[in-house]
């Protein structure tokens, strides 16, 4: 693969272009030669990047300053001071924080730091995502080449058993083991599902996978085919995220016509046909039996399990089901081999993990380290620390039904099995990370509402405990609950986690139970001494807005 | 004002673009339904008709799932349709003043539509923009890093100039 010092994006959105954004990309072509840097420096326009108030944008890798808007007349200054003596000409920045109005895209580079490992994110924000070319310059569908060409199904399969890869949906189940058990499934028609339906609070890792690099999904798509023997194949996009579904609709259209896609791909006798099929808001439809009901036209209704859609998944035949992140570590794992992964990461838990950081810290957004960080030094080195003037309280990791972890565990290392050690889930990456002003009971709350809107109400445990313990937990929030209110919640989150059909009511209780056993004191403190100790919770009756039902339709 | 119903022709137009878009079978019933509640802005039951006759879907089944996803409405929302984010992310960044803020200038409650027809207010789970909480979304425009005194002058970009 070719390397460049640096590479450059100008915005080419149609506001860009009337904006002069050709002119932007003419000017800088002729300065960069005008400077000799032409073979140190790449050159590319990429269509919607965002940040509309600022357009044209240039945008410069590795360093990923944003400038914006860009004149000609200010291409000369922004070569020689950037490009040429590597300092930030901080004048042409665009403004940061600035309310934008559209957010198509966040900078997946945005204080990219040597330590941080990219193997999923290699490309994301450096190529051109509607670009083929520029995938297939940055080695894509190589891996793809080589399965064909070198590889029977068995191969490809034990080399992903080799390499350790797990789920990153998760449950971080062994990818490998659940491609064998497609592969081995009776049945002439099979099926392979990408579920990139995103929906877990704080995680938008897989939206950047989606649009920063389109092709890297089909090609693994394509080698799961392959592998499994399948046919068919969906790729399931939550229904918020339309940006990432028209890219991976061109993305499909164009590795069709360059044969990567289709019929008899490579020239073998191989044929895949992918589809896309977008969801309609409904966090249910992430879990996989629910996700397989959905594109069947039905309510995202989790089925009982087993069967596993393995064996009886989409129209009853045998499916394959992997999260975008997992399917994203494919090809690079078939092209380097199964030992390189395991150069990365825990012995258990090889490769690198994408997180997204959030809350109260000073940077937030996606990062790719190995596995086996910790969350200290998450927090230290990616999220540049806490807030000014704010210290660490929790950090919820995995979403919503995450655990609530205090400062005593910041230093476990995170991976699957050291957090399932812990009693700590992994979940989908989210890093949800809380200063003192956040209220615990205040953020149980919040979290019961959400699997009380979400519930997909099939089973009463999930559908009445989560909706029983968000009314405990508003009572608690004004002052009104009595300590005995606490054992019910207890009680309510055993039955969920006991009783419940799926996964979203078994995990509804986790935070509640962990805020019980870390933080109880402060959830007295609202029952005892009426007391929100941060000073968030009211502590008077009234009507909270989120009390009102919700509409769900 | 209210809504006007629909005109027959636009709805079965609107019908007939999605269906050819993705075809007359049950597995793109979804994305058939996501179109067509984009292009009218929710599901007539003209609509929901001509896509189970299209699709030979029973009416039943149309019905269980046009009420099961939250985009989809089977009532006709405001002109402009305001989604605030209320997941946990963007509540601990200022989620909860922007949500006070947007109540006290819109003078609706989430699920609720403005007498004038103008807006309509609902609360929705996380929409994948944490990274610049809090987050709301105007009709299709996503608003990050909002701050509840600014919610007046969002809102007025909508009053004003679009039709
Ligand atoms: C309530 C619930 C929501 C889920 N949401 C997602 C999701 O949004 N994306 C995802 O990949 N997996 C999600 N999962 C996990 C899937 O059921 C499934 O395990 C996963 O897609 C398998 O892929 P993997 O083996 O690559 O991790 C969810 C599970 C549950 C119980
Ligand atoms: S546990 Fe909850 S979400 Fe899962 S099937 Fe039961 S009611 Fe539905
Ligand atoms: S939590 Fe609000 S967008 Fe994700």
């Amino acid at each position: 693969m070719k390397t460049y010092r640096a590479m450059v994006l100008v915005s080419n959105d149609p506001l860009s272009i009337e904006r002069g954004s050709q002119q932007v990309y003419t000017k800088l072509t002729e300065e960069i030669a005008a400077y000799g840097l032409q073979d140190e420096i790449s050159l590319s326009m990429v269509s919607d990047i965002g940040r509309h108030d600022a357009a044209p944008l240039v945008i410069v890798y590795p360093d990923a300053v944003i400038y914006g808007p860009i004149a000609p007349e200010n291409v000369h200054t922004l070569v020689e001071e950037h490009l040429y003596k590597g300092r930030v000409v901080a004048g042409l920045q665009a403004p940061l924080k600035e309310m934008t109005g559209r957010i198509a895209w966040l900078s997946a580079r945005k204080g990219t730091l040597p330590a941080e490992q990219r193997i999923v994110l290699e490309r994301a924000g450096l190529i051109d995502p509607e670009s083929i070319e520029d995938y297939i310059i940055h080695d894509g569908y190589a891996a793809l080449g080589k399965v064909l060409g070198e590889m029977k199904p068995a191969d490809v399969i034990s080399e992903l058993e080799k390499s350790g890869l797990r789920g990153r949906g998760g449950a971080g189940f062994p990818t490998g083991t659940k491609w064998k058990f497609v592969s081995k499934a009776d049945g002439a028609q099979k099926y392979v599902i990408c579920n990139a339906d995103e929906s877990e609070p704080g995680t938008f890792k897989d939206r950047l996978i989606l649009e920063g690099d389109p092709h890297s999904i089909i090609e693994a798509m394509t080698i799961a085919a392959y592998a499994v023997g399948a046919s068919e194949g969906y790729i399931y996009i939550r229904g918020e995220y339309t940006l990432a579904q028209e890219r991976m609709h061109r993305a499909i259209i164009k590795a069709e016509e360059m044969g990567f896609l289709g019929d008899q791909i490579f020239g073998t006798d191989f044929s895949f046909n992918l589809h896309i099929h977008s969801g309609a808001g409904a966090y249910i439809c992430g879990e996989e039996t629910a996700l397989i009901e959905s594109i069947e036209g039905k309510p995202g209704i989790p089925r009982a399990r087993p069967p596993f859609p393995t064996t009886h998944g989409l129209w009853g035949k045998p499916t394959l089901v992997n999260n975008v992140e997992t399917l994203a570590n494919v090809p690079a794992i078939l092209r380097r081999g199964a030992a390189w992964y395991h150069s990365f990461g825990t012995p258990s838990s090889p490769g690198t993990k994408v997180y997204t950081m959030l809350g109260n810290v000073n940077v937030t957004g996606v990062v790719e380290v190995p596995m086996g960080i910790t969350l200290r030094e998450i927090i230290a080195i990616y999220a540049k620390g806490m807030k000014k003037g704010s210290s660490f309280k929790l950090a919820q990791t995995g979403g919503s039904s995450g655990s609530v972890i205090p400062s005593s565990l910041q230093d476990t290392p995170m991976d699957f099995d050291s957090f399932s050690k812990a009693g700590v889930s992994l979940g989908s990456g989210a890093l949800l990370i809380c200063d003192e002003d956040t209220c615990v009971v205040d953020l149980a709350k919040v979290l019961l509402n959400f699997f009380r809107v979400e519930s997909c109400g099939k089973c009463n445990p999930c559908r009445i405990g989560t909706q029983r313990a968000f009314e405990i937990l508003t009572t608690i929030t004004e002052g009104q609950a009595t300590l005995n209110d606490l054992d019910t919640l207890l009680e309510l989150s055993s039955n969920l986690a006991m009783m419940s059909n799926c996964g979203l009511g078994q995990t509804a209780g986790t935070p509640l139970v962990d805020i019980l056993k870390y933080f109880r004191a402060e959830v007295e403190a609202h029952i005892r001494l009426k007391v929100c100790p941060a000073g968030v919770c009211t502590m008077k009756p009234h009507v909270h807005p989120e009390e009102k039902v919700h509409q769900h339709a | 004002m209210t809504i006007a119903t629909i005109d027959g022709k636009v709805v079965l137009e609107a019908v007939n673009k999605a269906v050819e878009e993705h075809g007359a079978t049950i597995d793109e019933l979804i994305p058939i339904l996501n179109d067509v509640n984009r292009t009218l802005g929710y599901l007539p039951a003209n609509a929901l008709d001509e896509i189970s006759r299209r699709l030979r879907v029973p009416k039943s089944q149309l019905f269980s799932v046009s009420s099961f996803y939250r985009m989809f409405s089977t009532k006709p929302r405001g002109k402009h349709v305001v989604q605030f984010c209320e997941s946990a992310p963007c509540h601990v960044v200022g989620g909860r003043q922007v949500w006070a803020s947007l109540l006290d200038h819109l003078k609706i409650g989430p699920g609720e539509t403005s007498p004038d027809g103008n807006w309509t207010l609902i609360t929705t789970s996380c929409l994948g923009v944490c990274g610049v909480g809090p987050v709301i979304i105007i009709d299709d425009d996503i608003y990050g890093n909002v701050a509840p005194d600014q919610i007046a002058e969002i809102l007025a970009r909508y009053s004003e100039t679009r039709e």
